[in-house]
Protein backbone atom coordinates (compact mmCIF):
# COMPACT_ATOMS: atom_id res chain seq x y z
CA UNK A 1 0.00 0.00 0.00
CA UNK A 2 1.86 3.32 -1.41
CA UNK A 3 2.05 6.02 1.22
CA UNK A 4 -0.76 9.05 0.33
CA UNK A 5 1.19 12.34 -0.40
CA UNK A 6 -0.15 15.45 0.80
CA UNK A 7 -1.92 17.23 -2.46
CA UNK A 8 -2.45 20.54 -1.12
CA UNK A 9 0.61 22.65 -0.27
CA UNK A 10 0.84 25.60 1.82
CA UNK A 11 2.95 27.83 -0.64
CA UNK A 12 3.05 28.73 -4.44
CA UNK A 13 5.46 30.28 -6.06
CA UNK A 14 4.05 34.32 -7.99
CA UNK A 15 7.24 34.45 -9.90
CA UNK A 16 9.42 37.59 -10.11
CA UNK A 17 12.72 39.14 -10.03
CA UNK A 18 14.50 41.72 -7.97
CA UNK A 19 17.58 43.59 -7.89
CA UNK A 20 19.60 46.01 -6.18
CA UNK A 21 22.98 47.60 -6.61
CA UNK A 22 24.81 49.78 -3.91
CA UNK A 23 26.82 53.01 -5.24
CA UNK A 24 29.13 55.08 -2.93
CA UNK A 25 25.73 57.06 -1.85
CA UNK A 26 22.99 56.18 -3.67
CA UNK A 27 21.21 52.65 -3.91
CA UNK A 28 19.25 51.39 -6.38
CA UNK A 29 16.72 48.20 -6.16
CA UNK A 30 14.21 47.34 -8.97
CA UNK A 31 11.54 45.10 -9.51
CA UNK A 32 9.28 43.96 -12.23
CA UNK A 33 5.62 44.48 -11.61
CA UNK A 34 4.42 40.43 -12.84
CA UNK A 35 2.79 38.55 -10.40
CA UNK A 36 2.29 35.33 -11.98
CA UNK A 37 1.22 31.77 -10.85
CA UNK A 38 1.91 28.44 -12.82
CA UNK A 39 1.26 30.00 -16.32
CA UNK A 40 -1.43 32.47 -15.42
CA UNK A 41 -0.78 36.16 -14.95
CA UNK A 42 -2.24 37.31 -11.98
CA UNK A 43 -1.91 40.96 -12.41
CA UNK A 44 0.60 43.04 -14.57
CA UNK A 45 0.80 45.94 -11.78
CA UNK A 46 2.00 44.95 -8.27
CA UNK A 47 4.63 45.95 -6.56
CA UNK A 48 7.15 44.31 -4.82
CA UNK A 49 8.87 46.89 -3.62
CA UNK A 50 7.91 48.02 0.04
CA UNK A 51 9.71 50.85 2.05
CA UNK A 52 10.05 49.59 5.56
CA UNK A 53 12.48 52.96 6.65
CA UNK A 54 13.59 56.43 5.65
CA UNK A 55 16.90 54.77 4.21
CA UNK A 56 16.07 51.29 3.50
CA UNK A 57 13.69 49.76 1.26
CA UNK A 58 13.19 45.82 0.46
CA UNK A 59 12.28 43.83 -2.72
CA UNK A 60 11.03 40.41 -2.09
CA UNK A 61 9.88 37.61 -5.22
CA UNK A 62 8.37 34.12 -3.91
CA UNK A 63 5.45 33.73 -2.64
CA UNK A 64 3.78 37.30 -2.56
CA UNK A 65 1.21 36.50 0.25
CA UNK A 66 4.18 35.29 2.78
CA UNK A 67 6.31 38.67 1.39
CA UNK A 68 3.03 40.91 2.30
CA UNK A 69 2.71 38.64 5.90
CA UNK A 70 6.95 39.84 6.42
CA UNK A 71 6.67 43.35 4.98
CA UNK A 72 3.94 43.56 7.80
CA UNK A 73 5.66 42.39 10.41
CA UNK A 74 9.02 44.36 9.71
CA UNK A 75 6.54 47.78 9.37
CA UNK A 76 4.87 47.02 12.86
CA UNK A 77 8.41 46.65 14.58
CA UNK A 78 9.92 49.08 12.93
CA UNK A 79 7.36 51.28 14.49
CA UNK A 80 7.24 50.06 17.92
CA UNK A 81 11.78 50.58 17.41
CA UNK A 82 10.62 54.20 16.51
CA UNK A 83 8.48 54.68 19.69
CA UNK A 84 11.30 52.89 21.87
CA UNK A 85 14.14 54.82 20.63
CA UNK A 86 13.15 57.80 19.05
CA UNK A 87 14.26 57.76 15.67
CA UNK A 88 14.08 55.65 12.30
CA UNK A 89 15.99 52.16 12.20
CA UNK A 90 19.54 52.45 9.99
CA UNK A 91 19.41 50.12 7.03
CA UNK A 92 22.49 47.51 8.95
CA UNK A 93 19.60 47.40 11.95
CA UNK A 94 17.21 46.66 9.66
CA UNK A 95 19.15 43.90 7.79
CA UNK A 96 19.87 41.70 11.10
CA UNK A 97 16.11 42.33 12.23
CA UNK A 98 14.77 40.69 8.92
CA UNK A 99 17.23 38.07 9.18
CA UNK A 100 15.68 36.93 13.04
CA UNK A 101 12.67 37.57 11.25
CA UNK A 102 12.90 35.05 8.80
CA UNK A 103 14.82 32.78 10.93
CA UNK A 104 12.25 32.45 14.07
CA UNK A 105 9.92 30.96 10.86
CA UNK A 106 12.78 28.23 10.57
CA UNK A 107 10.80 25.13 10.53
CA UNK A 108 7.52 26.96 8.58
CA UNK A 109 9.46 29.22 6.09
CA UNK A 110 8.75 32.73 4.69
CA UNK A 111 8.72 31.85 1.08
CA UNK A 112 10.31 34.99 0.34
CA UNK A 113 13.40 35.50 -1.49
CA UNK A 114 14.11 38.95 -0.05
CA UNK A 115 17.07 42.18 -1.09
CA UNK A 116 17.43 44.74 0.88
CA UNK A 117 19.12 47.94 -0.20
CA UNK A 118 19.57 51.11 1.51
CA UNK A 119 22.14 54.01 2.72
CA UNK A 120 24.01 52.84 5.62
CA UNK A 121 24.85 54.94 8.68
CA UNK A 122 27.58 56.85 6.85
CA UNK A 123 25.34 57.71 3.62
CA UNK A 124 26.56 54.94 1.32
CA UNK A 125 25.08 52.20 -0.41
CA UNK A 126 24.49 49.12 0.92
CA UNK A 127 22.60 45.86 -0.05
CA UNK A 128 22.11 42.92 1.81
CA UNK A 129 21.12 39.55 0.36
CA UNK A 130 19.10 37.10 2.06
CA UNK A 131 17.97 33.36 1.52
CA UNK A 132 14.25 32.49 2.52
CA UNK A 133 15.45 31.25 5.96
CA UNK A 134 17.31 34.31 7.27
CA UNK A 135 21.39 34.07 6.39
CA UNK A 136 22.58 37.20 5.12
CA UNK A 137 25.25 39.12 3.76
CA UNK A 138 26.39 42.41 2.71
CA UNK A 139 27.24 42.63 -1.31
CA UNK A 140 28.03 45.41 -3.92
CA UNK A 141 24.97 44.14 -5.87
CA UNK A 142 21.83 41.30 -5.57
CA UNK A 143 19.70 39.53 -7.70
CA UNK A 144 16.89 37.20 -6.39
CA UNK A 145 13.90 35.25 -7.74
CA UNK A 146 13.28 33.70 -11.26
CA UNK A 147 15.20 35.89 -13.12
CA UNK A 148 18.02 35.70 -10.80
CA UNK A 149 19.93 32.77 -12.71
CA UNK A 150 20.13 34.95 -15.77
CA UNK A 151 21.10 38.56 -14.17
CA UNK A 152 23.74 37.89 -11.44
CA UNK A 153 26.37 36.18 -13.82
CA UNK A 154 25.50 39.58 -16.29
CA UNK A 155 26.42 41.50 -13.01
CA UNK A 156 29.15 39.70 -12.10
CA UNK A 157 30.49 40.70 -15.34
CA UNK A 158 29.84 44.11 -15.26
CA UNK A 159 30.55 45.11 -11.51
CA UNK A 160 32.51 42.05 -9.71
CA UNK A 161 35.80 43.28 -8.86
CA UNK A 162 38.76 41.18 -9.90
CA UNK A 163 40.80 39.12 -7.19
CA UNK A 164 42.45 41.32 -4.26
CA UNK A 165 45.92 39.59 -5.69
CA UNK A 166 45.97 41.68 -8.79
CA UNK A 167 44.34 44.88 -7.72
CA UNK A 168 43.33 46.29 -4.05
CA UNK A 169 40.68 45.58 -2.65
CA UNK A 170 37.71 47.51 -2.96
CA UNK A 171 34.64 48.86 -1.25
CA UNK A 172 31.38 46.93 -0.73
CA UNK A 173 29.84 49.59 -3.31
CA UNK A 174 30.27 49.81 -7.40
CA UNK A 175 32.26 52.38 -8.67
CA UNK A 176 29.17 53.38 -11.35
CA UNK A 177 27.35 56.63 -11.08
CA UNK A 178 23.55 57.03 -10.14
CA UNK A 179 22.12 57.01 -14.07
CA UNK A 180 24.86 54.38 -14.93
CA UNK A 181 23.50 51.82 -12.30
CA UNK A 182 20.06 52.53 -13.11
CA UNK A 183 20.49 52.00 -16.74
CA UNK A 184 22.38 49.16 -16.02
CA UNK A 185 19.73 47.93 -13.99
CA UNK A 186 17.38 48.70 -17.07
CA UNK A 187 19.42 46.60 -19.06
CA UNK A 188 19.39 43.62 -17.07
CA UNK A 189 15.73 43.40 -16.62
CA UNK A 190 15.57 43.66 -20.72
CA UNK A 191 17.37 40.67 -21.17
CA UNK A 192 15.30 38.81 -18.60
CA UNK A 193 11.92 39.41 -19.80
CA UNK A 194 13.51 38.17 -22.71
CA UNK A 195 14.26 34.62 -21.39
CA UNK A 196 12.25 34.54 -18.12
CA UNK A 197 8.55 33.91 -18.77
CA UNK A 198 7.66 34.88 -14.97
CA UNK A 199 9.27 38.43 -15.41
CA UNK A 200 8.29 40.93 -16.92
CA UNK A 201 5.31 43.75 -17.88
CA UNK A 202 6.75 46.51 -16.12
CA UNK A 203 9.49 47.54 -14.23
CA UNK A 204 9.55 49.51 -10.92
CA UNK A 205 12.70 51.49 -10.52
CA UNK A 206 13.58 53.15 -6.44
CA UNK A 207 16.22 55.38 -5.83
CA UNK A 208 17.15 56.22 -2.48
CA UNK A 209 20.00 58.85 -1.92
CA UNK A 210 20.71 61.72 0.25
CA UNK A 211 18.36 63.74 -1.15
CA UNK A 212 15.58 60.94 -0.26
CA UNK A 213 13.83 58.65 -2.17
CA UNK A 214 12.59 58.49 -6.22
CA UNK A 215 10.53 55.89 -7.97
CA UNK A 216 10.61 55.71 -11.80
CA UNK A 217 8.81 53.54 -14.54
CA UNK A 218 9.46 51.69 -17.71
CA UNK A 219 7.58 49.67 -19.86
CA UNK A 220 8.73 45.70 -20.36
CA UNK A 221 7.53 42.76 -22.44
CA UNK A 222 4.08 41.84 -22.29
CA UNK A 223 4.44 38.52 -23.29
CA UNK B 1 40.70 10.54 12.12
CA UNK B 2 36.96 11.27 11.84
CA UNK B 3 35.48 13.37 9.32
CA UNK B 4 31.50 13.92 8.76
CA UNK B 5 31.14 12.70 5.41
CA UNK B 6 26.76 10.99 5.10
CA UNK B 7 23.77 13.47 5.26
CA UNK B 8 22.76 11.94 7.88
CA UNK B 9 26.21 12.60 9.89
CA UNK B 10 27.00 9.40 11.58
CA UNK B 11 30.82 9.61 12.13
CA UNK B 12 31.90 6.85 9.69
CA UNK B 13 35.28 5.90 10.33
CA UNK B 14 37.85 5.62 7.08
CA UNK B 15 37.91 1.93 7.11
CA UNK B 16 35.01 0.55 7.27
CA UNK B 17 31.42 0.88 5.51
CA UNK B 18 28.03 0.01 6.82
CA UNK B 19 27.27 -3.66 5.47
CA UNK B 20 23.64 -4.21 3.58
CA UNK B 21 21.99 -7.42 4.03
CA UNK B 22 21.92 -9.72 1.17
CA UNK B 23 18.92 -11.08 -0.16
CA UNK B 24 18.67 -13.54 -2.82
CA UNK B 25 16.13 -13.76 -5.50
CA UNK B 26 13.53 -16.76 -5.67
CA UNK B 27 14.16 -17.60 -9.58
CA UNK B 28 13.13 -21.28 -9.35
CA UNK B 29 9.91 -20.46 -11.37
CA UNK B 30 12.44 -19.18 -14.33
CA UNK B 31 13.44 -22.76 -14.32
CA UNK B 32 12.39 -25.47 -16.84
CA UNK B 33 13.92 -28.55 -14.85
CA UNK B 34 13.18 -28.39 -11.29
CA UNK B 35 13.57 -31.34 -9.22
CA UNK B 36 10.46 -32.97 -8.57
CA UNK B 37 10.85 -34.14 -4.93
CA UNK B 38 12.07 -32.25 -1.89
CA UNK B 39 14.90 -34.10 -1.57
CA UNK B 40 18.50 -33.52 -3.29
CA UNK B 41 21.33 -35.01 -4.08
CA UNK B 42 25.05 -33.71 -4.15
CA UNK B 43 24.90 -34.54 -7.69
CA UNK B 44 21.78 -31.97 -8.54
CA UNK B 45 23.05 -29.23 -5.85
CA UNK B 46 25.15 -27.82 -8.55
CA UNK B 47 22.94 -27.43 -11.49
CA UNK B 48 19.65 -26.75 -9.49
CA UNK B 49 20.77 -23.65 -7.36
CA UNK B 50 19.57 -21.01 -9.46
CA UNK B 51 22.24 -17.97 -10.16
CA UNK B 52 21.40 -15.17 -7.47
CA UNK B 53 22.72 -11.63 -7.23
CA UNK B 54 23.12 -9.44 -3.99
CA UNK B 55 20.53 -7.38 -3.69
CA UNK B 56 19.60 -5.07 -0.55
CA UNK B 57 17.12 -5.72 1.77
CA UNK B 58 13.97 -3.27 0.57
CA UNK B 59 10.83 -3.13 -0.96
CA UNK B 60 11.50 -0.03 -2.80
CA UNK B 61 13.60 -0.65 -5.04
CA UNK B 62 13.66 2.51 -7.49
CA UNK B 63 14.32 4.57 -4.21
CA UNK B 64 16.92 2.42 -2.54
CA UNK B 65 19.17 4.01 -5.33
CA UNK B 66 18.31 7.47 -4.21
CA UNK B 67 19.04 6.46 -0.92
CA UNK B 68 22.45 5.10 -1.96
CA UNK B 69 23.35 8.07 -4.00
CA UNK B 70 22.14 10.45 -0.95
CA UNK B 71 24.41 8.92 1.52
CA UNK B 72 27.49 9.51 -0.35
CA UNK B 73 26.32 12.88 -1.76
CA UNK B 74 28.82 15.60 -0.73
CA UNK B 75 26.58 17.21 1.91
CA UNK B 76 27.77 20.53 3.43
CA UNK B 77 29.38 21.69 0.34
CA UNK B 78 32.38 23.69 1.75
CA UNK B 79 35.76 23.39 3.38
CA UNK B 80 37.15 24.72 6.70
CA UNK B 81 39.51 23.77 8.67
CA UNK B 82 40.83 24.69 12.59
CA UNK B 83 44.25 23.47 14.31
CA UNK B 84 45.99 24.05 17.31
CA UNK B 85 49.78 24.88 17.42
CA UNK B 86 52.27 26.50 19.22
CA UNK B 87 51.32 30.20 18.81
CA UNK B 88 47.81 29.53 18.92
CA UNK B 89 44.36 28.11 16.63
CA UNK B 90 44.48 28.54 13.18
CA UNK B 91 41.02 29.03 11.64
CA UNK B 92 40.62 28.88 7.76
CA UNK B 93 37.10 28.31 5.67
CA UNK B 94 36.57 29.12 1.86
CA UNK B 95 33.70 31.42 1.35
CA UNK B 96 31.60 29.38 -1.68
CA UNK B 97 27.56 28.87 -0.91
CA UNK B 98 25.49 26.77 -2.97
CA UNK B 99 22.09 26.36 -3.34
CA UNK B 100 22.22 22.79 -4.93
CA UNK B 101 24.11 23.68 -8.23
CA UNK B 102 23.78 27.46 -8.31
CA UNK B 103 26.86 28.99 -6.66
CA UNK B 104 24.43 31.58 -4.74
CA UNK B 105 27.58 33.83 -3.30
CA UNK B 106 30.88 33.37 -3.68
CA UNK B 107 32.04 35.35 -0.65
CA UNK B 108 30.58 33.77 1.69
CA UNK B 109 32.12 34.76 5.19
CA UNK B 110 32.44 31.41 6.87
CA UNK B 111 34.58 32.69 10.17
CA UNK B 112 31.85 34.13 11.99
CA UNK B 113 33.19 36.15 15.79
CA UNK B 114 31.62 34.69 18.72
CA UNK B 115 32.97 37.66 20.92
CA UNK B 116 36.23 39.47 20.40
CA UNK B 117 38.23 35.88 21.89
CA UNK B 118 36.16 33.21 20.03
CA UNK B 119 35.54 32.44 16.89
CA UNK B 120 33.31 29.92 14.90
CA UNK B 121 33.24 28.10 11.52
CA UNK B 122 29.81 27.85 9.23
CA UNK B 123 29.72 24.63 7.63
CA UNK B 124 25.64 23.29 6.68
CA UNK B 125 22.83 25.54 6.47
CA UNK B 126 23.66 29.52 6.23
CA UNK B 127 20.85 30.46 7.85
CA UNK B 128 21.48 28.24 11.11
CA UNK B 129 25.27 28.72 11.59
CA UNK B 130 25.05 32.36 11.26
CA UNK B 131 22.07 32.66 14.16
CA UNK B 132 22.94 29.73 16.43
CA UNK B 133 26.68 31.62 16.34
CA UNK B 134 24.72 34.34 16.90
CA UNK B 135 22.91 33.51 19.66
CA UNK B 136 25.68 31.47 21.30
CA UNK B 137 27.77 35.19 21.29
CA UNK B 138 24.93 36.35 23.26
CA UNK B 139 24.75 34.08 25.95
CA UNK B 140 28.52 33.95 26.12
CA UNK B 141 27.93 37.69 27.39
CA UNK B 142 24.94 36.90 29.66
CA UNK B 143 27.66 34.50 30.94
CA UNK B 144 30.18 36.87 31.55
CA UNK B 145 27.89 39.72 32.84
CA UNK B 146 26.32 36.89 35.19
CA UNK B 147 29.77 35.62 36.31
CA UNK B 148 32.45 38.24 36.07
CA UNK B 149 34.90 36.21 34.08
CA UNK B 150 34.64 35.27 30.64
CA UNK B 151 32.78 32.26 29.63
CA UNK B 152 35.59 28.92 28.58
CA UNK B 153 35.75 27.13 24.95
CA UNK B 154 34.46 24.12 26.65
CA UNK B 155 31.51 26.23 28.02
CA UNK B 156 31.06 27.73 24.94
CA UNK B 157 30.99 24.39 23.39
CA UNK B 158 28.85 22.70 25.67
CA UNK B 159 26.09 25.39 25.09
CA UNK B 160 26.30 25.26 21.73
CA UNK B 161 25.81 21.56 21.63
CA UNK B 162 23.14 21.14 23.88
CA UNK B 163 21.09 24.18 21.80
CA UNK B 164 21.43 22.10 18.93
CA UNK B 165 20.74 18.61 19.98
CA UNK B 166 17.39 19.63 21.66
CA UNK B 167 16.74 20.44 17.76
CA UNK B 168 17.69 17.23 16.65
CA UNK B 169 15.86 15.37 13.92
CA UNK B 170 14.26 18.69 13.10
CA UNK B 171 16.26 19.47 9.86
CA UNK B 172 19.18 21.77 11.27
CA UNK B 173 22.28 21.42 9.55
CA UNK B 174 25.04 22.85 11.27
CA UNK B 175 28.84 21.51 11.27
CA UNK B 176 30.87 24.05 12.95
CA UNK B 177 34.27 24.19 15.41
CA UNK B 178 34.28 26.51 18.19
CA UNK B 179 37.94 27.83 18.34
CA UNK B 180 38.94 30.23 21.00
CA UNK B 181 41.55 31.38 23.57
CA UNK B 182 40.61 30.79 27.23
CA UNK B 183 42.41 30.37 30.77
CA UNK B 184 43.46 27.36 29.94
CA UNK B 185 45.17 28.21 26.75
CA UNK B 186 44.04 27.60 23.19
CA UNK B 187 41.10 25.37 22.44
CA UNK B 188 39.42 24.11 19.79
CA UNK B 189 36.34 21.91 19.61
CA UNK B 190 33.64 20.38 17.00
CA UNK B 191 29.98 20.79 16.98
CA UNK B 192 27.30 19.46 14.83
CA UNK B 193 24.07 19.29 14.82
CA UNK B 194 23.57 16.30 15.85
CA UNK B 195 24.41 17.11 19.43
CA UNK B 196 27.89 15.69 18.52
CA UNK B 197 30.75 17.51 20.22
CA UNK B 198 34.51 16.61 20.12
CA UNK B 199 37.83 17.86 21.43
CA UNK B 200 40.72 18.20 19.31
CA UNK B 201 43.55 19.98 18.20
CA UNK B 202 42.63 19.88 14.32
CA UNK B 203 39.39 19.23 12.77
CA UNK B 204 38.22 19.69 8.86
CA UNK B 205 34.52 20.17 8.14
CA UNK B 206 32.45 19.86 5.21
CA UNK B 207 32.34 18.05 1.25
CA UNK B 208 35.94 19.03 0.67
CA UNK B 209 37.40 18.24 4.70
CA UNK B 210 39.20 15.14 2.97
CA UNK B 211 41.13 16.62 0.83
CA UNK B 212 42.20 19.28 3.26
CA UNK B 213 42.73 16.68 5.69
CA UNK B 214 45.52 14.91 3.73
CA UNK B 215 47.31 18.09 3.13
CA UNK B 216 47.10 19.06 6.77
CA UNK B 217 48.20 15.87 8.48
CA UNK B 218 50.87 15.69 6.47
CA UNK B 219 52.42 18.92 6.93
CA UNK B 220 51.14 19.60 10.20
CA UNK B 221 53.60 20.01 13.23
CA UNK B 222 53.28 21.69 16.61
CA UNK B 223 55.76 24.03 16.48
CA UNK B 224 55.18 25.95 13.57
CA UNK B 225 55.80 29.61 13.21
CA UNK B 226 52.68 31.53 12.30
CA UNK B 227 53.72 32.07 8.73
CA UNK B 228 54.08 28.15 8.59
CA UNK B 229 50.83 27.65 10.16
CA UNK B 230 49.23 30.19 7.74
CA UNK B 231 50.88 28.66 4.85
CA UNK B 232 49.47 25.08 5.92
CA UNK B 233 46.02 26.61 6.29
CA UNK B 234 45.85 28.29 3.10
CA UNK B 235 47.41 25.17 0.80
CA UNK B 236 45.22 22.88 2.69
CA UNK B 237 41.76 25.10 1.11
CA UNK B 238 43.36 25.46 -1.89
CA UNK B 239 43.78 21.97 -2.50
CA UNK B 240 40.20 21.03 -1.46
CA UNK B 241 38.94 23.82 -3.65
CA UNK B 242 41.18 22.13 -6.24
CA UNK B 243 38.97 18.86 -6.45
CA UNK B 244 35.88 19.93 -4.32
CA UNK B 245 33.31 21.15 -6.57
CA UNK B 246 31.32 22.34 -3.75
CA UNK B 247 33.93 24.39 -2.46
CA UNK B 248 35.65 27.46 -3.80
CA UNK B 249 35.43 31.04 -4.39
CA UNK B 250 37.16 33.94 -6.32
CA UNK B 251 38.23 35.52 -3.29
CA UNK B 252 38.32 32.25 -1.35
CA UNK B 253 40.11 31.71 1.94
CA UNK B 254 40.06 33.87 5.24
CA UNK B 255 42.56 33.37 7.57
CA UNK B 256 42.48 34.52 10.96
CA UNK B 257 43.87 33.25 14.60
CA UNK B 258 43.68 34.19 17.93
CA UNK B 259 46.68 34.72 20.15
CA UNK B 260 46.31 35.11 23.98
CA UNK B 261 46.97 37.86 26.40
CA UNK B 262 50.79 38.94 26.23
CA UNK B 263 52.38 39.85 29.46
CA UNK B 264 50.78 43.54 29.11
CA UNK B 265 47.57 42.10 29.62
CA UNK B 266 46.01 42.22 25.64
CA UNK B 267 44.99 40.19 23.31
CA UNK B 268 45.55 39.91 19.73
CA UNK B 269 43.83 38.73 16.62
CA UNK B 270 46.42 38.74 14.29
CA UNK B 271 45.52 38.18 10.08
CA UNK B 272 47.38 37.35 7.63
CA UNK B 273 46.75 39.42 4.35
CA UNK B 274 47.07 38.30 1.23
CA UNK B 275 50.88 38.11 0.66
CA UNK B 276 51.61 37.36 4.10
CA UNK B 277 51.95 40.67 6.14
CA UNK B 278 50.99 40.44 9.41
CA UNK B 279 48.90 42.78 10.76
CA UNK B 280 48.26 42.94 14.36
CA UNK B 281 45.02 44.28 15.67
CA UNK B 282 45.11 45.14 19.52
CA UNK B 283 41.92 44.45 20.90
CA UNK B 284 42.36 46.70 24.04
CA UNK B 285 39.67 45.35 25.90
CA UNK B 286 39.39 45.04 29.42
CA UNK B 287 37.44 42.04 30.86
CA UNK B 288 34.52 43.54 31.23
CA UNK B 289 34.50 44.27 27.23
CA UNK B 290 31.70 45.70 24.94
CA UNK B 291 30.38 44.40 21.76
CA UNK B 292 32.86 42.62 19.21
CA UNK B 293 35.02 45.18 17.76
CA UNK B 294 34.66 45.09 13.72
CA UNK B 295 36.75 42.87 12.58
CA UNK B 296 38.06 43.45 8.70
CA UNK B 297 38.48 39.93 6.74
CA UNK B 298 40.38 40.15 4.56
CA UNK B 299 40.02 37.75 1.93
CA UNK B 300 42.50 36.58 -1.43
CA UNK B 301 42.19 34.21 -3.44
CA UNK B 302 43.22 30.70 -3.88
Amino acid sequence: MTKQQANWSPYDNNGGTCVAIAGADYCVIAADTRMSTGYSILTRDYSKICKLADKCVMASSGFQADVKALQKVLSARHLIYQHQHNKQMSCPAMGQLLSNTLYYKRFFPYYSFNVLGGLDNEGKGCVYTYDAVGSYERVGYSSQGSGATLITPFLDNQLKSPSPLLLPAKDAVTPLSETEAIDLVKTCFASATERDIYTGDKLEIVVLNADGIRREYMELRKD
Amino acid sequence: MVYVTSQRKDIVRNEGFRTVIIMKIDFSGLESTAPLCGASSEMFDGFSTSPSFQIPDTTDFDDFQKEAIQMVKPAKGTTTLAFIFKEGVMVAADSRASMGGYISSQSVKKIIEINPYMLGTMAGGAADCQFWHRNLGIKCRLHELANKRRISVTGASKLLANILYSYRGMGLSVGTMIAGWDEKGPGLYYVDSEGGRLKGTKFSVGSGSPYAYGVLDSGYRYDMTIEEAAELARRSIYHATFRDGASGGVASGMLCFIMWDQPDGRSYLVMTLGNFTICTIQLNQPLSSRRCPKLEFLCYSI
